[in-house]
C-alpha cells in the first residue's frame, strides 16, 4: 500500500477522502451547534440592549427585563414608525437587499457601511409621561471590522445613556478597549448635539477630554493605541444621528409627530 | 511508558515551545491580558495540537508526500473550526473575547511543526502525547504570562479582585502597560531567562566570538 502511496491516483484518492471527512466534520458541527449559538447571540443582543440603556438587575432574567422595552420600526427616510416590515427582519440582511436597502454615495458614507437598510429597529422605554429610554442600533467600520453596537438616549433625545457593541473584531487590547467598562462609563450624560442643531458633535478626540473646556460635553476620551477604531467610531455615532441616519426620526419625535 | 511520558513533560520546560523555540509567540502575546482567555486558548491548542498530531499520524502511510503539508492544514483547519463552534455555542462571551486568535490556532507554528516534525514519523498514540505535551508547553507560558498581566495589569486573577483598585476604592495602582500586549514580551523574556538559568544547556553557543586585542600598543 505504502510502496506506491506517491502515485497521481493515490494522491487523488488521499486528498478527495481527506476533504469529504473534514468537510463532514466541520458541517456537522456548525449545524449541530448552531440554534445554541443563535440563542447566544439572540441572547447577547438583548443584554448589550439592556446594558446600553443602563438596565442591569441580576435578580431578573435577561427575557424578564427585556419585557419592558418595545421594539418598532423607522423608516429612516420619512423618520416615521412603520409596521411594514417583513416577518423576521433582519436590518442586517435588508442592507443589501436590492428592495429593503440601498447603497449609499461615497460622500455622504462617513461611517464606511456601504449599504443601509431603509427601515431600522429602534427599542424604546415609555413611561406615562412619554419615551423614558431611546436605544438605537448603531454600526460603522472600524480598523478591521463593522463594529455594531446600540446607542441609549434619554427622553430628551440628546442626552446619552450609554454606548456599547456586541460585534466587532478590532485587535484585542487596542481597538479591543471599545469593550471596556471603564471606557464605556465615559459615555453617560454627553450630549449628541449642539444646542439648536440638528448636526451631531459628539465624537472621540486624541487624549483625554478637559472636561473644563468648551465643547466638552461632546467629548469622549480616544482610545490609546486605537486611532482608527476610534476615528471609526466617531463616525458611526456621526453617521447614525446625522441626516442620513436617525436625525429626521428624532426630530419628528421630538415635534411629536411621528 | 517512560517514553511516553518524557514526550509529554519534555515540551513543558526541556523543550519549551515558545521558550527554545520560540513559535507561537503572537498570540501569547495576544491572549494573555487575562487568565481566562489565556486558560481557553490553552486548552484549544492543547486539543487541537493533540488531535491533530493524532490524526496526521493515523494516516502518515498513506500521506503521499507531494501533498502532505497541505493534508495536515486541512486537518489541523477543521479540528480549528470545531473548536471555534465549540466555544460559540459553549462559551459565547470567552470567544468573544478571543475573537480571531481561535481561528488563527490554524497558523500556530506549534501545531503545523509537531504535525511535520512528529506525528509524520510516530505511531498515534505517541503522537497524540506529543501534541498534548506541547499544547501545555505552550499552556504554561500562557498562564505565566497571564498570572502576571492580570495580577498586575487588573488587580485581579481569574476575574476575581485580589488586589483592591484605586479606582474601586483600594489602594492598588493598576498598571496599565501590562495590559497592553508588549508586556508579555518583557514576561516571555523573563520566563526565557529563568528557564535557561535553570537548565543552561539550552543556552546558544554564541556565533562567533570577539577576538582579543593583538595590537595592545596601538590602543
Amino acid at each position: 500500500m505504502s510502496a506506491n502511496k506517491d502515485s497521481i491516483g493515490k494522491t487523488i484518492t488521499v486528498a478527495t477522502l481527506l476533504c469529504v471527512v473534514c468537510s463532514v466534520i466541520v458541517s456537522a458541527a456548525a449545524v449541530l451547534l448552531k440554534p445554541m449559538q443563535v440563542a447566544n447571540k439572540d441572547l447577547d443582543r438583548k443584554t448589550n440592549i439592556l446594558a446600553a440603556a443602563g438596565i442591569v438587575d441580576s435578580s431578573k432574567t435577561v427575557d424578564e427585563l427585556f419585557a419592558q422595552i418595545t421594539t418598532k420600526y423607522v423608516d429612516l427616510e420619512t423618520g416615521k414608525f412603520t409596521t411594514d416590515v417583513p416577518a423576521k427582519y433582519d436590518a442586517k440582511k435588508a442592507a443589501k437587499d436590492p428592495q429593503l436597502g440601498k447603497a449609499l454615495a461615497r460622500n455622504i458614507d462617513i461611517a464606511s457601511i456601504k449599504y443601509q437598510a431603509k427601515v431600522m429597529p429602534v427599542y424604546l422605554i415609555e413611561s406615562d409621561k412619554g419615551i423614558d429610554k431611546l436605544i438605537l442600533p448603531v454600526h460603522g467600520y472600524g480598523l478591521w471590522s463593522t463594529l455594531y453596537g446600540f446607542l441609549a438616549v434619554e427622553g430628551d433625545l440628546n442626552t446619552v445613556i450609554g454606548l456599547g457593541f456586541y460585534s466587532h473584531a478590532e485587535t484585542p487590547g487596542l481597538g479591543g478597549e471599545v469593550d471596556n467598562p471603564t471606557w464605556k462609563a465615559l459615555w453617560p450624560g454627553k450630549k449628541v448635539y449642539p444646542q439648536g442643531s440638528v448636526e451631531p458633535a459628539l465624537g472621540l478626540v486624541k487624549g483625554s477630554v478637559d472636561p473644563a473646556k468648551k465643547g466638552a460635553e461632546h467629548q469622549i476620551d480616544g482610545l490609546s493605541g486605537a486611532t482608527l477604531t476610534s476615528n471609526g467610531v466617531s463616525n458611526l455615532v456621526k453617521f447614525w444621528m446625522g441626516k442620513n441616519g436617525y436625525a429626521p426620526f428624532l426630530t419628528n419625535l421630538k415635534a411629536g409627530e411621528v | 511508558m517512560s517514553a511516553s511520558k518524557d514526550v509529554l513533560t519534555h515540551p513543558v520546560a526541556k523543550n519549551n515551545p515558545i521558550a527554545l523555540q520560540i513559535l507561537g509567540v503572537c498570540s501569547a502575546l495576544a491572549v494573555t491580558s487575562n487568565l481566562n482567555t489565556a486558560l481557553v486558548m490553552t486548552l484549544a491548542v492543547m486539543f487541537v495540537t493533540a488531535f491533530s498530531n493524532m490524526f496526521v499520524s493515523l494516516i502518515r502511510n498513506h500521506m503521499p508526500s507531494s501533498i502532505r503539508i497541505i493534508c495536515q492544514m486541512t486537518i489541523i483547519a477543521s479540528l480549528v473550526i470545531v473548536v471555534d463552534q465549540i466555544l460559540k455555542a459553549y462559551a459565547y462571551d470567552v470567544s468573544k473575547q478571543l475573537s480571531v486568535f481561535v481561528g488563527l490556532i490554524i497558523t500556530n507554528c506549534i501545531v503545523m511543526g509537531r504535525a511535520e516534525a512528529f506525528a509524520m514519523q510516530n505511531p498515534p498514540g505517541i503522537s497524540f502525547m506529543d501534541g498534548l505535551g506541547n499544547g501545555m508547553g505552550y499552556g504554561v507560558v500562557l498562564l505565566f504570562v497571564g498570572f502576571f498581566r492580570e495580577l498586575f495589569g487588573s488587580g485581579s486573577l481569574f476575574g476575581y479582585e485580589i488586589l483592591p483598585l484605586i479606582t474601586n476604592g483600594g489602594w492598588y495602582q493598576a498598571n496599565g502597560l501590562l495590559l497592553l500586549p508588549p508586556s508579555a514580551f518583557f514576561l516571555i523574556g523573563i520566563f526565557i531567562w529563568i528557564i535557561r538559568t535553570w537548565d543552561p544547556s539550552q543556552v546558544e553557543k554564541p556565533e562567533f566570538e570577539l577576538a582579543s586585542n593583538s595590537k595592545k600598543e596601538a590602543a
